[in-house]
């Protein structure tokens, strides 16, 4: 049998990943991959995992790479670039890592002009306890917390978290929003958000619009049309800031 | 890294300032602080002596995240530190317990305050339980107990040595008396007494290219097995164990003949030791004994001091309402000797209260 072309800073003991069919993280994570080897930065990457599904990457890169505890994973990589401004730090987290429990975390990293990485998988619910209510959840969405669908009254609107941070950082931080159905261009911002940290310029961040399957409970089809038909017009995808050139919308 | 202090010199300084000067002296690389009081001066002193000796600083958004960027400083090989107090203290229990799983050398000075809750800002002794077992599940640190400002210099110094050579958390135990309160004290560069410090090294960002020279490093404190754990905490357990007589510290005086011993730690063990010579020179029998590491507890030497003494009786004085008590009885399980208490919450214990409580209870 002949394995699947796999990037070189992926650690192949161990493949096949642990996510779930039809998941985003593996694409986000192929994307990432992608992007290091043609920036040749393998082995100056740190790359961090928060608890929830992005923990089941605590191994998945040929890189040096930590993992630390929920919400956390933004002041651990903060902690790690302060000291060794050479590395390329990757935090790596789900929304309610980023935009709840470490919420404070991200929005101070971002005002202070953090020299790290963040990529945030956007999959409108926490994943790894079983689909409750995430920052993110869509209006009348239902998950195992919102059961009647989330009511805005209650619990407020979603998170728009690449808006919020582009508010706060100055010029040369890096935002955007990309989506697991369109690959090149995922690829495309994640790469111009470690460049722009290589390039010392400032805190780079990239929300990922992200499929869950098995806690939205949805089948192939059904998947896709929820990430494209609701998320997507939800969520607009695009850079909101790129020093690094024009931006694209 | 250039000498901080040069020949050794006297000062008349505060606690706070002291963590300062000896975290510099020990080579620390990088601080990250929030501010609490009554520990905010360990981050004025270090923010204007820093940068003069190339050392880092960073304010975080709270104590969480000043914890877990001196973890994350650790793991990229600085000898990184940090202090706080109080509520600030509970927060950091979170990656305390990071540095306890993941065997992480932080240094972090407590400055006891009152509680519970927001307390007082001004002294107590009432984060013992807190600083020695704060964690989830069952961490393993090393907590020293300062009595004096020379103490707290040499304490700093001494934990990042210890922290660095048995890569456990150690917390340096002061209290806002100490941190605020002047007292002269001698520093000095630790090489100059032949105290050598142990050089902190990488675990991410380390040299070689992946796959050629070197494997990648996957640090994780996450087990999907029961069996995984165990086997961890079995480890580090056992490591702790075996580490535990080399670290131990206590002062014991006057127990030879004592019918009574008192046990007391940090500052109002100077109150126990002047209640011990006011003691002595009335014809009462009393012997002292303070454990300077809380955690490990020199549980041998204490027994070993009851013994020698053959003492009818302990008598417990701590400015909480029996967190060093607990912690005794526990250590001293099977004896029978009869343990009293002084217990004066967030307020200081001068040597009359001792006096007079001996006296009440012989
Ligand atoms: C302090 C703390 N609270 C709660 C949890 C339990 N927990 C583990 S993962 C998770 C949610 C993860 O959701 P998200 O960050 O959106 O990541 P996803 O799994 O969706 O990728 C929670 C609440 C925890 N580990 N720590
Ligand atoms: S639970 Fe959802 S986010 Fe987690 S691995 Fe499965 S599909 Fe992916
Ligand atoms: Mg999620």
């Amino acid at each position: 049998m002949v394995a699947p072309a796999m990037p070189k800073s992926w650690y192949v003991p161990s493949k096949p990943h642990k996510f779930c069919p039809g998941c985003g993280h593996g694409i986000t994570l192929k994307a990432l991959g992608e992007a290091i080897d043609e920036l040749d930065i393998q082995n100056k990457v740190v790359f961090g995992c928060d608890i929830g599904c992005s923990l089941l990457a605590w191994n998945f890169f040929a890189c040096d790479s930590t993992q630390t505890h929920h919400g956390r994973t933004t002041p651990v990589m903060v902690g790690i670039k302060r000291a060794r401004p050479e590395l390329i730090c990757v935090g790596y987290m789900g929304d309610g890592g980023g935009y709840s429990i470490g919420s404070q975390h991200l929005l101070n990293s971002a005002v202070r002009n953090e020299k790290i990485t963040v990529i945030l998988i956007n999959n409108t619910n926490y994943g790894m306890t079983g689909g409750q209510m995430a920052p993110t959840t869509l209006p009348g969405q239902i998950t195992e917390t919102t059961p009647y669908g989330r009511d805005v009254e209650v619990t407020g609107y979603p998170t728009k978290g690449p808006e919020f941070i582009a508010e706060i950082t100055p010029e040369n931080a890096y935002v955007a929003r990309a989506t697991v159905s369109k690959y090149k261009q995922l690829k495309r911002f994640i790469k111009n958000a470690l460049r722009n940290q290589e390039q010392g310029n400032g805190f780079s961040f990239v929300e990922v619009l992200s499929t869950c399957p098995t806690n939205w409970r949805t089948s192939a089809e059904q998947t896709w049309h929820f990430l494209e038909d609701k998320m997507e017009k939800y969520f607009p995808i695009g850079e909101l800031k790129n020093p690094l050139g024009k931006g694209e919308k | 890294m250039q000498k901080v202090v040069g020949d050794p010199r006297k000062a008349f300084i505060t606690g706070n300032e002291a963590v300062a000067w000896a975290a510099l002296a020990a080579k620390a690389e990088i601080m990250f602080g929030y501010p609490i009081t009554p520990q905010n001066e360990v981050m004025h002193y270090w923010t204007r002596l820093a940068p003069k000796y190339n050392r880092k600083f960073l304010q975080t958004e709270d104590e969480l995240s000043a914890g877990f960027t001196t973890c994350g400083a650790i793991q990229a090989g600085k000898k990184a530190f940090t202090a706080t107090a109080g509520p600030g203290n509970v927060l950091m229990q979170e990656p305390f317990g990071m540095a306890e799983a993941m065997r992480l050398p932080l240094l972090a000075v407590i400055q006891q305050r009152g509680g519970p809750s927001s307390g007082t800002v001004v002294y107590s002794q009432q984060e013992v339980t807190l600083t020695t077992f704060g964690g989830n599940g069952e961490g393993h640190r090393i907590v020293y107990s300062t009595s004096s400002h020379q103490e707290i210099f040499d304490y700093v110094i001494k934990g990042f040595n210890t922290a660095w050579k048995y890569r456990f958390p150690v917390f340096v135990l002061g209290d806002g008396y100490q941190a605020k309160m002047r007292e002269p004290l001698e520093m000095y560069d630790p090489e100059d007494r032949g105290i050598e410090m142990v050089k902190p090294y990488a675990l991410v960002g380390l040299d070689g290219r992946i796959g050629e020279t070197r494997e990648p490093q996957h640090l994780c404190n996450i087990y999907s097995l029961e069996e995984e754990l165990y086997e961890v905490v079995l480890k580090i357990a056992g490591d702790y164990d075996a580490m535990t007589p080399e670290v131990v510290e206590y002062e014991e005086k006057e127990c030879e003949d004592a019918d009574i011993i008192v046990v007391s730690h940090g500052v109002v063990s100077r109150a126990a030791d002047d209640a011990v010579k006011i003691l002595r020179s009335q014809g009462i029998k009393a012997g002292y004994f303070r454990p300077i590491t809380l955690r490990p507890f020199p549980q041998k030497q204490l027994r070993e001091a009851l013994a020698k003494s053959g003492a009818g009786k302990i008598l417990i004085a701590e400015s909480s309402y029996g967190q060093l008590e607990r912690l005794t009885k526990q250590e001293l399980y099977g004896e029978t000797v009869p343990i009293k208490s002084l217990l004066m919450p967030g307020v200081g214990i001068v040597d009359s209260d001792i006096v007079n409580k001996v006296k009440s209870i012989m």
